[in-house]
């Protein structure tokens, strides 16, 4: 089964909760409020945030994985969840040069996994901030139609 | 190109063995999906076919037809079955039932089918294990 079959993809699910300020230090107080609306308010708010992670590779043909789903956790925790989950975003270095908006921290996300994999490439992170509306990032690879990453 | 996807569900049981590795190798790289009692899930399938739509029906596919042969093809075999025992595909020695054979098993019965059929093309299979964990396959590319 796994002989000769080339690429296939693993994707992971992963919770955490953060909360966040949209806030542009560039631009004024009424600015910034028409931007970002109610993501402006002062002391901020916060997210159940889905983080999916998707891996491409060979299937190994003797485990017939792509990637352990343990070590691929085990990355996750240590570079993403232990860092986003349960903390003020805007406090974290990464933001204070850029609005912790769902766009940067999926893009901070990428760059965070993307040499830290034990196996395989890391060819997707889409990050659901709530049910309505995601995020994704494909790094330095041509972008993708969305369909092709998800129907 | 438009892509149509069609979703079906089984449940399944399952586990990970390698004959030729230790009991205790077995465990180590498997965790808790190497316990020789098995254990289950209640998949879900993402089929996904590319095409141009009809210019009469507007179809890429018939969904009707995508649906029958998803249960003929597929499900027929796997639902309610345990992969390990029950089904040629996974038989000892062939393949381990990760998510990721599964998906290429999938891919492999369903592919032919809609070849025949002309038109759409198979695009993608996605096999969800949980709600957060997934493989897919889109024929090695």
């Amino acid at each position: 089964m796994s002989d000769g079959v080339g690429k296939a993809y693993f994707g992971r699910r992963y919770l955490m909760s953060a909360s966040h300020r949209l806030n542009a230090a560039e631009r004024t107080a009424i600015e910034n409020r028409e931007i970002y609306g109610q993501c402006n308010n002062p002391n901020g708010h916060g997210h159940n945030y889905f983080v999916e992670v998707l891996v491409g590779g060979e299937v190994d043909r003797e485990t017939g994985m792509v990637i352990n789903l343990t070590t691929l956790d085990k990355a996750v925790q240590a570079r993403v969840l232990d860092r986003f989950d349960h903390v003020n975003l805007n406090c974290d270095p990464l933001f204070q040069k850029q609005v912790p908006t769902t766009e940067n921290l999926c893009r901070a996300i990428f760059e965070l996994l993307k040499d830290s994999l034990p196996a395989g490439k890391l060819e997707h992170v889409r990050v659901e901030e709530t049910e309505n509306n995601f995020f994704e990032c494909f790094g330095e690879s041509k972008n993708q139609p969305a369909n092709e990453a998800r129907v | 190109m438009v892509f149509l996807t069609r979703r079906a569900t089984f449940s399944a049981s399952h586990f990970y063995w390698i004959e030729a590795w230790s009991k205790e190798k077995n465990e180590q790289v498997f965790g808790r999906c190497s316990n020789r009692n098995g254990h289950g899930h209640n998949y879900t399938l993402e089929v996904t076919v590319a095409g141009e739509p009809d210019t009469v029906t507007g179809y890429v596919i018939d969904l009707k037809w995508l649906k029958d042969a998803i249960e003929r093809e597929v499900l027929a075999s796997f639902d309610h079955r345990h992969l390990n025992l029950d089904v040629a595909d996974f038989a000892p020695g062939k393949a381990v039932p990760t998510t990721e054979n599964i998906a290429i098993a999938a891919w492999k019965r369903l592919e032919p089918a809609v070849n025949a059929r002309g038109g759409a093309q198979l695009h993608r299979v996605r096999v969800y294990e949980t709600p957060e964990l997934f493989a897919e396959y889109r024929g090695g590319k």
